[in-house]
């Protein structure tokens, strides 16, 4: 299988295309935007559509309109592009549409900084937009973990008929790693029963919606969701164990955060102490299972994010608090080293 | 005895929710009957706005979409990009387009998208209950403007064919309105221009159409065309405000 | 013979057909309701009827049918 050296944004772009991914619409905000680059220049050879919008609010509605026609849409942004695409998001969900939105999250609130962050976590997983609704949420922590998730992203989205996210930080959009891209196949799903490319006389016309104005309706609409989503829960979580059989602290990443707390847990463990890690690459559905699967024997649970701690809330509730849950993190794009998470470890007493 | 004139195919056979009087019915009719007579219900997809017409999927017969309010051109765009042999739409009031939905709105326009807008201008916003639009006009009295609006206070109301006129993106622009016979035949035939502009690939075609809001005028319908009459139309005057079909070298 | 049909229940009593008849034969009576409470258009006068479809023009609910 042939490897290319890629960067994560241009890695993120060519699995899209190579998914089948025929339109891109897209806003310049670093640090994604080589992301855009990339498809302008490969987007159109491969026969399809790259488009820049006039904002990131054009360019999900973009997305919303393509998605529509049964066509495998997506769009990236980073931290405050998310903010101005919540809207369309919430409609897209709220209209059964399947696509694809890249985060590669930078520091926040308001403008917040350009350097890593994965203070949007809550946003992804709980608040990307108003109304009962959920995406499926995935967290690469590298490069070829990107293209993978991005195939599996369009595919999720088509099965479930439902926005999903890849939830990059800075760090994994701007570093280069070796990648290969598996043979894909793009044509698994039939849209013919819902997409609104035109009737041409063969059968009922098709709505894509989002608007019930009775109550019982919207309700039921909603509960339908609800209900695919359990199967969602049930069926897509997935989670990287490490270290975790006999660990006696476990330590709780995600995306590149997860990369040095695995160096950590290492270090850890050369100095006897019996750390582990688990790293949901599912943030929403959250791997439930498989942490209850990596904390049995740990005494305490560690949460690390490049946040002021947002993931250790779902943690919490996995575990149903029924063991300590300590939080280390940095924010504001400083990324937390080694040293400080083993520091940490000890300091919680992982060195008992 | 031969049937002269009916409902068209495209709008479909359920009574619509519009108050007595509005003349939404009658552009959503003049659109069918254009889809109508170019055969192209099956090939057409048309966006929806949010306002009164809102639940225009409802009524006509070509597959519909419901954008976000004021999202409807770059709804419209993702369609049309990705779909390019069929004839798109978006039908939209003046609050959704000219109000929250001005950005999509023009940067559709100055891109040349290959679309049509239908545009209804009635100067409020009907679906919230009759409050000040973007083409309020001035004196005009709203639920937010209720001692008439104001320009120094809530600014001068826009006028959309003028300033989309002026973008080179835009093929074909034209206001008509809808209060009388000779005016409904004009607005007619401006749609089927732009949906013929559209079959052209000449890019990006606006109807703005003068409509009434009797309800939220207060007026009766016989009233509120005649206001639309001695007031609007001096302040929208009809017209074609930009027509480049028959240059060449267009897109 | 010209003729135009009034579908009562579509009907929503606005009067812009009656403003737009030419012959002035077509109003809104006062004596029937149609079921959603509206007092429906008729044509007054069926022989004066010239087919010329202008009522049906102006009607924002296509409740008129013309026929010649």
């Amino acid at each position: 299988m042939e490897r290319n050296l890629m960067k994560g944004n241009e890695a993120l772009a060519e699995a899209a295309i190579r998914a089948g991914c025929k339109c891109f619409f897209g806003y310049p905000i670093t640090p994604q935007t080589e992301l855009a680059a990339y498809m302008a220049k490969r987007m159109n050879k491969a026969g399809g559509v790259f488009l820049q919008a006039e904002s990131e609010i054009a360019a999900i509605n973009m997305v919303l309109g393509a998605a529509s026609t049964g066509v495998r849409a997506m769009t990236s942004s980073s931290s405050p592009g998310l903010s101005l695409k919540s809207e369309g998001i919430s409609y897209i969900a709220g209209s059964d549409l399947p696509a694809v939105i890249i985060n590669v999250q930078r520091g926040g609130p308001g403008l917040g900084g350009i350097q890593p962050s994965q203070a949007d976590y809550w946003q992804a997983t709980k608040a990307l937009g108003h109304g009962d609704f959920h995406l499926m949420v995935f967290a690469p922590a590298s490069v070829q973990e990107m293209v993978d998730m991005v195939i599996k992203a369009f595919d999720k989205a088509d099965e479930y008929r439902m926005p999903a996210m890849i939830l990059a930080d800075g760090l994994l959009g701007q570093m280069m790693e070796p990648v290969s891209f598996p043979e894909i196949n793009v044509n698994a799903h039939d849209k013919s029963g819902w997409a609104a490319d035109g009737h041409k006389g063969k059968r009922e016309h098709h709505i894509i919606n989002s608007l019930y104005l009775k109550p019982d309706e919207l309700e039921s609409s909603v509960k339908d969701r609800f209900e695919r989503y359990e199967t969602i829960k049930a069926n897509e979580t997935d989670a990287e164990l490490y270290l975790t059989e006999d660990c006696d602290i476990l330590l709780c990443a995600f995306g590149a955060t997860a990369r040095v707390v695995k160096s950590a847990v290492n270090d850890a463990r050369a100095q006897g102490i019996k750390a582990g890690m688990f790293r949901p690459k599912t943030l929403w559905p959250f791997p439930v299972k498989e942490i209850n699967e990596a904390a049995k024997n740990a005494k305490k649970l560690l949460s690390v994010e490049m946040s002021m701690g947002q993931m250790i809330d779902d943690i919490k509730l996995a575990i149903n608090c029924s063991k300590p849950v300590e939080f280390y993190g940095r924010t504001g794009g400083v990324i937390p080293t080694p040293a400080e998470i083993l520091a940490e470890i000890k300091k919680i007493g992982g060195a008992e | 005895m031969a049937v002269v004139f009916e409902r068209p195919k495209a709008l479909l056979d359920v009574p619509t929710h519009y108050c007595p009087g509005c003349t939404h019915g009658i552009v959503h009719r003049l659109v069918a009957e254009v889809i109508d007579e170019m055969g192209i219900e099956g090939e057409t997809v048309g966006v929806c706005p949010v306002g009164c017409s809102v639940m225009a999927y409802d009524y006509f017969g070509c597959d519909m979409i419901e954008a976000p309010h004021g999202r409807a051109p770059a709804v419209a765009t993702g369609v049309k990009r990705t779909n390019p042999d069929k004839f798109v739409f978006t039908y939209q009031g003046d609050g959704d387009l000219a109000a929250i939905g001005t950005a999509e709105t023009v940067h559709a326009a100055t891109r040349g998208e290959n679309i049509v807008i239908i545009f209804i201008n009635n100067t409020i916003y009907g679906m919230t209950g009759g409050q000040m639009a973007p083409t309020t006009l001035p004196g005009q009295v709203t639920q937010t403007t209720p001692f008439g609006r104001d320009p120094q206070l809530a600014g001068f109301p826009v006028r959309v064919c003028e300033m989309l006129s002026t973008l080179t993106g835009t093929a074909y622009a034209h206001r008509v309105a809808v209060d009388s016979v000779p005016h409904v035949r004009d607005a007619k035939k401006a749609i089927r221009k732009a949906f013929e502009t559209q079959k052209a690939k000449k890019g990006f075609s606006i109807i703005e159409v003068l409509s009434t809001c009797p309800t939220n005028w207060g007026l009766t319908p016989t009233e509120a065309i005649k206001r639309l009459q001695d007031e609007m139309i001096p302040y929208y005057p009809l017209g074609v405000y930009k027509d480049t079909t028959e240059e060449e070298g267009n897109k | 013979m010209a003729k135009m049909t009034v579908i009562t229940e579509r009907c929503k009593g606005c009067g812009l057909c009656a403003g737009a008849c030419p012959k002035k034969i077509v109003e809104l009576q006062k004596a029937k309701r149609n079921k959603k409470g509206y007092f429906y258009a008729v044509c007054t006068d069926e022989d004066a009827c010239i087919s010329c479809a202008m009522c049906a023009m102006m009607c924002p609910d296509c409740a008129i049918v013309v026929e010649k």
